[in-house]
């Protein structure tokens, strides 16, 4: 298999994907940074490349609207979106992983207003995580490529059969270019394979009713069928990781530890913050300071036992958050780890730290500050601080 | 068109055993359409609303054709998303069937909070037709003012009060403003003349593309009245002017009917508890109101019908 080397920006990544997925249906709406991945799209759509039927919806509502309609009628069904349009969704997001249907959404993640912003936070995915969703972040354009590619056969997959977003961040992601290693569309046909639902509407022969209205006597276990599938994934995005892997050469789990397994401080992140870790601490560890990275890339379902495991040896950590619970104890992510180490015997020292709403800048310095406070205990456990903020 | 006979011989695809009250008009309107749509198969949607939740109480349900429901103001949107699977599918070779698409949605779903996601699947120019069953207020919820509460209606937000008799404001003309899509068929027809709803159906189907009906649905808890008078109080609707029925097909506006003699409105209005308020004889000028809207209204329509 020989790789195809392109400079893409994350948009462009994501529109490659969705291409040589070549989905049945596409369902989608402009939004500010997600907008030129419908627009490289419609243009696949334009020039015959795809055998899509693209719908250029009037509102994010209807896109996914148009997206479950699709998916309920046996159709490999994709869009992408960001920010407002996604709380626009919000409704429909529930009902599309309630009904099982295997959407694929590329989102880029973006502050919610008020007020009005366009860059990175994580408040967008964050806002809907408990609605039944798989949520895979991206660290870079080539993840974001790699994920989506990997994201149809996580979604379809029997024991599973959940909507998958796959996230990049706002600008930073999605605007830069970057090389990444692309596969020739037969290779990702070949991965992805026919999609063969098990029942659909327009088999007419065999009508069935999709949505009925579920009472008390019903619809705890419905939901509750949902968080089997949530548990089955666990096991199906490692297994999808692997065989990407195998074929591919990049191996992809739930999480990934970066010099994490002797570190003595650690911070944990979602996202492009990663990449910018991972120079900081091959800088600290030339200094010879223990320190290391959790990543999470999927945050859906929740990795508790894996991420327990990689940080309850560790001295210290500090969970990043791009994104706050307003009037909680923290942004979501310190709030999850928190709780998944509260059953291990040795736990770390363990703060929160929301960074880099609506796209303010995090850089190497603030980085390897943070490790440094960490390391000189100046970093206050079981508290939340916030950084790079004018206090 | 299918005769009475020919449509009775055909099986019901909106079956008994639902839930709906008796006397309920949208069930009619479920049932009649898909009688009308014969053996061609239909994929059906209908937004959140009485019809929705009456016939499809898991695990039962009323729809004997493939059915989905998502929300409540975007049936059109759900039905657009079906449609576009069919003709991707049908053209890759997955489907090989002749299928045609109809969503459903109440006057709440269709005049007020779902008016955005059917202008737009108008426009994309879908394959589908939608069926507005109007009964002029949100019923499921229990009886509360649209866009399409026709003024006077005393519902439960627009309650006849001290100082304000129902609804201050003339309801909106949703008929019209689908019109003015220039799809090719649009259409007002009425619970209680089930021959001009067939044809309507039938009509819109077989033009293919985008198309709609109003149909007027008379409630019997939302209106109050015996639920035996359902057929009759949508056809004196029609009798008096206040529902015309006729059809925009192409752009060209047909009258369907005209009464012989136009009956005057409180003759229908005074058979239903929402306007009973309206009886007193302080209220006569908001009854010679509304008599002069339905007669402007018909005169507007009777012009271009004659264009």
């Amino acid at each position: 298999m020989q790789k195809i080397i392109l400079a893409k920006t994350g948009n462009e990544a994501m529109a490659l994907a969705m291409k040589q997925v070549n989905p049945d249906v596409v369902a989608a709406y402009p939004i500010t940074p997600a907008t030129e991945i419908v627009q490289i799209f419609s243009q696949y759509v334009a020039d015959g490349e795809v055998k899509t039927e693209f719908v250029a919806v009037e509102s994010e509502h209807s896109a996914m609207s148009a997206c479950i309609g699709s998916a309920a009628a046996g159709a490999r069904t994709m869009t992408g979106t960001s920010s407002q349009g996604l709380a626009l969704m919000y409704e429909m997001i529930y009902i599309a992983a309630g009904l099982r249907l295997p959407i694929v959404m590329a989102d880029v993640n973006r502050a919610l207003s008020a007020p009005i912003n366009i860059h990175c936070d994580h408040s967008d995915t964050m806002g809907c995580r408990d609605a039944g969703w798989i949520h895979i972040f991206s660290e870079n354009a080539q993840e974001a490529y790699d994920s989506m590619i990997q994201a149809v056969r996580i979604a379809e997959h029997q024991d599973v059969r959940l909507p998958v977003m796959v996230t990049t961040d706002g600008f930073i992601i999605s605007h830069g270019m970057e090389r990444i290693d692309t596969l020739p569309d037969a290779d990702v046909q070949s991965f992805i394979g026919k999609y063969d639902p098990m029942m659909h509407l327009l088999d007419v022969k065999k009508p069935f009713t999709v949505g009925a209205i579920n009472l008390t006597d019903y619809y705890f276990e419905h939901r509750r069928a949902m968080v089997d599938a949530q548990n089955n994934a666990l096991k199906v995005i490692k297994e999808v990781g692997q065989e990407f892997g195998k074929k591919f050469d990049t191996n992809y789990g739930l999480i990934e530890k970066y010099q994490l397994d002797d570190a003595e401080v650690a911070i944990v992140a979602l996202g492009s913050t990663c990449g910018t870790s991972k120079v900081v601490i091959d800088k600290l560890r030339q200094q010879g300071v223990k320190a290391g990275l959790l990543k999470v890339r999927v945050f859906r379902p929740f990795p508790t036992e894996e991420i327990a495991r990689a940080l309850e040896n560790i001295r210290t950590v500090a969970v990043l958050d791009r994104s706050d619970s307003v009037g909680g104890f923290g942004g979501p992510v310190f709030t999850e780890i928190r709780s998944a180490l509260y059953g291990s015997a040795k736990k770390p020292q363990i703060s929160g730290v929301v960074y880099g709403l609506g796209g303010r800048e995090i850089d190497m310095e603030q980085i390897e500050g943070l490790f440094m406070d960490l390391k000189a205990g100046k970093v206050k456990a079981d508290a939340v601080s916030y950084l790079g903020v004018r206090e | 068109m299918a005769n009475l006979k020919e449509l009775a011989a055909r099986g019901d695809k909106f079956t008994g055993g639902h839930r709906a009250c008796a006397g309920c008009g949208a069930t009619i309107v479920a049932r009649q359409a898909l009688l009308a749509a014969g053996d061609k198969p239909v994929v059906t949607t209908c937004a959140t609303g009485c019809l929705e939740v009456v016939s499809t109480i898991f695990p039962y349900t009323a729809w004997d054709v493939p059915f989905i429901h998502s929300a409540f103001e975007n049936s059109a949107a759900t039905i657009s998303g079906v449609e576009a699977a069919y003709q991707s599918l049908k053209r890759q070779g997955t489907v090989t069937e002749d299928i045609r698409f109809m969503a459903f949605g109440g006057d709440g779903g269709t005049y007020d909070i779902g008016l955005q996601a059917l202008s737009g699947a108008m426009e994309r120019g879908h394959n589908m037709l939608y069926i507005c069953y109007d009964n002029q207020a949100y019923m499921n919820t229990g009886i509360q003012r649209s866009s399409a509460t026709p003024k006077g209606s005393s519902t439960t937000t627009s309650p006849n009060g001290k100082k304000i008799p129902g609804k201050v404001q003339f309801r909106k003309n949703l008929t019209e403003i689908m019109a003015a899509h220039g799809i090719p068929y649009v259409a007002q027809s009425v619970v209680g003349n089930w021959s001009d709803f067939t044809k309507k159906v039938e009509k819109a189907l077989a033009k293919g593309g985008p198309a709609f009906i109003a149909i007027l649905q008379p409630c019997r808890l939302g209106w109050g009245y015996p639920p035996e008078l359902t057929a009759e109080l949508g056809r004196l609707a029609v009798e008096t002017n206040f529902w015309p029925l006729y059809e925009v097909e192409d752009g060209q506006y047909k009258l369907n009917h005209t009464p012989k003699e136009r009956q005057p409105i409180d003759e229908w209005m005074f058979q239903q508890e929402r306007f009973r308020h309206l009886k007193r004889p302080e209220h006569q000028a908001i009854i010679a109101q509304i008599q002069q809207d339905i007669d402007a209204r018909w005169e507007q329509l009777n012009k271009k019908c004659s264009l």
